[in-house]
């Protein structure tokens, strides 16, 4: 297990330098660049002479030659200093420590809303299979599939602003600094993502149980006269939820993904709201530092999928 | 199969005329549409969907682009059945042009995507050795970016467009169809047929076109189906986040977010409609697509 672990962190380390490679090149073979951006003649008069932009460009380390840009951008990484946005003073470190927490949050909350309503749809949509409950519930995981989560998120904010006079947060309000204030800002994003999610698991749980009822142990246990939410809970729901953490592993995409677009539909400023303006503006430092969080963050996660199978599958073992 | 056996037995003749094919074809129809009625329904829907894209000229009451400045931000009435936005372009218009982008991108993305990952595939599984190993690095790193990072990342090396976004989100698919396809290739090259076809001397090239490749094809078919759903909304995200089609190209993403990002408070006719646009669609796709595979699955096969 140890060993399957080490190998794991080593064999991911040359792929995040290939990620890191690949970054960088898709920053720089873009047409156009951020002076470009910034300057842009659309209103008829450049703003820019061809010195100044020069100048510009060099002390932005843009005229520097590719190689000497990347070695900077590594040191940057090592020394956890990430840069500066090309459009702000402040530095990608800053915008992450300030920003992340709130993007964690909603994760981090979305996963659990996610598996507290899924898991007991699921559950109960297999226990009793093909009743009306279970259609219901089979509607609405199929119906919250389809649903994408912005518009979903764009529809509540509609609601709020037409019945409860919503306003978009303006700032980042931390949850240590007034956490009603910051469940306020948060519990839009986490339910919107936690809802298709458990939709993901609820279809997950339902078809796993009712495979697994089907086992010969199963019959067993019931035969042995054991209260049948024992045989559900202790025996069933064991084998049937490796699939479900499975499934989690896949889901942590979206949710990275996912997080991104919600945000933006709800005007929550997290560091998703934060990757796309800078796309937008075309802010090389912001956006190759924070997609390769993202792919880092993603990385890790997947990891940790990986080695919880083997903690919850006696079978698996990493040799 | 089993029903009619008789089937198998005048499968071989040659000299099938058009007719009989076509009724093969609607008995095959007739029997997907008697186990499979959801299937069918959205089968039906889809259709639908695909011909409003296809004749949007002649179906849309105006030009979606044009802006009509006496009608602005009007909410739908008689004579814009679904009202307008904030440029006055009918949004009725553009939600009919937006299923052409939707669609284009949708199949296009889809099939070309997977279609590269399953020739990748089954060369990696059929091939094996240092090829196979580096190729399944090669996937494990386009596995590291979320997918939704990995279009944006993509998207801004290549520039947007209608053509971009189809490449961007074709790259996406790649990887998936990989893994997928190259487990079958791992197990269709076990086959004594296999064998024999390279005794006789078949070059690997063949072997993989005429022997492997249409093994692989039902999982295939069950791999695009199901991603169909999931692209739509991929797409309509960049387009939410004004990474995608850029305006004034309608599509249903970026008609969301512009009625988004253009105020602080979007009026209701510019968010229901192009959201209800992309949930019946990817709704009927992936519900086409469930029934697909329950109809090409055999283990599922009879007991649904």
């Amino acid at each position: 297990m140890h060993t399957y672990i080490a190998r794991r962190l080593i064999l991911a380390v040359p792929a995040i330098f290939v990620i890191t490679v690949i970054i960088f090149a898709a920053m720089r073979i873009l047409p156009g660049d951020v002076l470009a951006v910034m300057f842009s003649d659309e209103d008829g008069f450049r703003m820019l002479r061809e010195a100044d932009r020069e100048r510009l460009l060099d002390s932005l380390g843009l005229n520097d030659p590719l190689w000497k840009q990347y070695v900077n951008w590594m040191k940057d990484v090592f020394t956890l200093k990430l840069g500066e946005s090309f459009w702000r003073g402040d530095t990608v470190m800053e915008t992450i420590t300030h920003r992340g927490p709130l993007t964690a949050e909603i994760a981090f909350l979305a996963i659990i809303l996610a598996w507290i309503i899924g898991l007991p749809v699921g559950i109960l949509a297999a226990v009793k299979q093909n009743s009306f409950g279970d259609y219901v519930a089979r509607f609405f995981s199929i119906l919250f599939l389809a649903i994408p989560n912005f518009w979903l998120g764009t529809l509540i904010v509609l609601v709020l602003l037409l019945g409860w006079h919503y306003k978009a947060p303006f700032g980042v309000i931390h949850i240590w600094e007034d956490p009603w204030a910051n469940l306020q800002i948060v519990w839009g994003p986490a339910l919107v993502l936690a809802l298709s999610q458990a939709a993901y698991v609820a279809r997950m749980a339902r078809s796993t149980l009712l495979e697994v009822l089907r086992d010969d142990y199963i019959r067993t246990a019931r035969a042995k006269g054991l209260a049948e939410r024992w045989v559900i809970l202790r025996h069933a729901l064991r084998n049937a939820i490796l699939p479900v953490i499975t499934l989690s592993g896949v889901l942590l995409g979206f949710l990275l993904g996912g997080s991104v677009v919600v945000e933006k539909a709800f005007g929550v400023p997290g560091l998703g709201s934060t990757l796309v303006v800078a796309f937008t503006e075309r802010d090389y430092i912001v956006i190759q530092n924070l997609v390769l969080l993202y792919g880092l963050i993603f990385v890790v996660l997947n990891l940790l999928v990986d080695i919880s199978y083997a903690y919850f599958d006696p079978r698996i073992r990493y040799s | 199969m089993a029903e009619n056996p008789s089937v198998l037995v005048t499968a071989p003749e040659t000299g099938t005329t058009v007719t009989e094919y076509t009724v093969g074809v609607l008995r095959g129809l007739r029997r997907f549409a008697g186990k499979q009625p959801v299937g069918t329904a959205s089968g039906v829907v889809l259709a639908v969907i695909i011909l409003v894209a296809i004749a949007s000229p002649l179906i849309a009451p105006y030009n979606p682009i044009e802006g009509h400045f006496t009608a602005i931000n009007e909410p739908p009435d008689s004579e814009y059945l679904l009202g307008t936005d904030r440029v006055g372009r009918d949004v009725l218009s553009r939600v009919i042009y937006g299923a052409r982008i939707s669609l284009l991108v949708a199949f296009v993305a889809v099939i070309v995507g997977d279609a590269l990952g399953a020739m990748w595939g089954i060369a990696s599984g059929y091939l094996g050795g240092r090829f196979d190993i580096y190729s399944q690095r090669i996937v494990e790193l386009l596995l590291s970016f979320p997918t939704l990072i990995l279009a944006m990342v993509l998207l801004l090396g290549l520039g947007a467009g209608v053509f971009t976004v189809i490449v961007a989100i074709a790259i996406t698919r790649i990887p998936l169809s990989v893994r997928v396809i190259r487990s079958v290739s791992l197990s269709v090259k076990e086959n004594a047929y296999v064998e024999a076809a390279r005794a006789i001397g078949a070059s690997d090239l063949r072997v993989m076109a005429l022997h492997i490749a249409p093994q692989c094809f039902a999982p295939w078919l069950v791999l695009v189906t199901a991603q169909l759903g999931g692209v739509i909304v991929l797409e309509a995200s960049l387009g939410f986040l004004g990474v995608g089609v850029p305006a004034p190209t309608a599509t249903w993403g970026n008609m969301l977010g512009g009625a988004v990002a253009a105020t602080l408070k979007p009026e209701w006719w510019l968010v229901i409609f192009p959201g209800v646009a992309i949930t019946v669609t990817v709704l009927a796709f992936n519900l086409f697509g469930d029934s697909i595979r329950d109809a090409l699955d055999p283990k599922l096969r009879g007991n649904t």
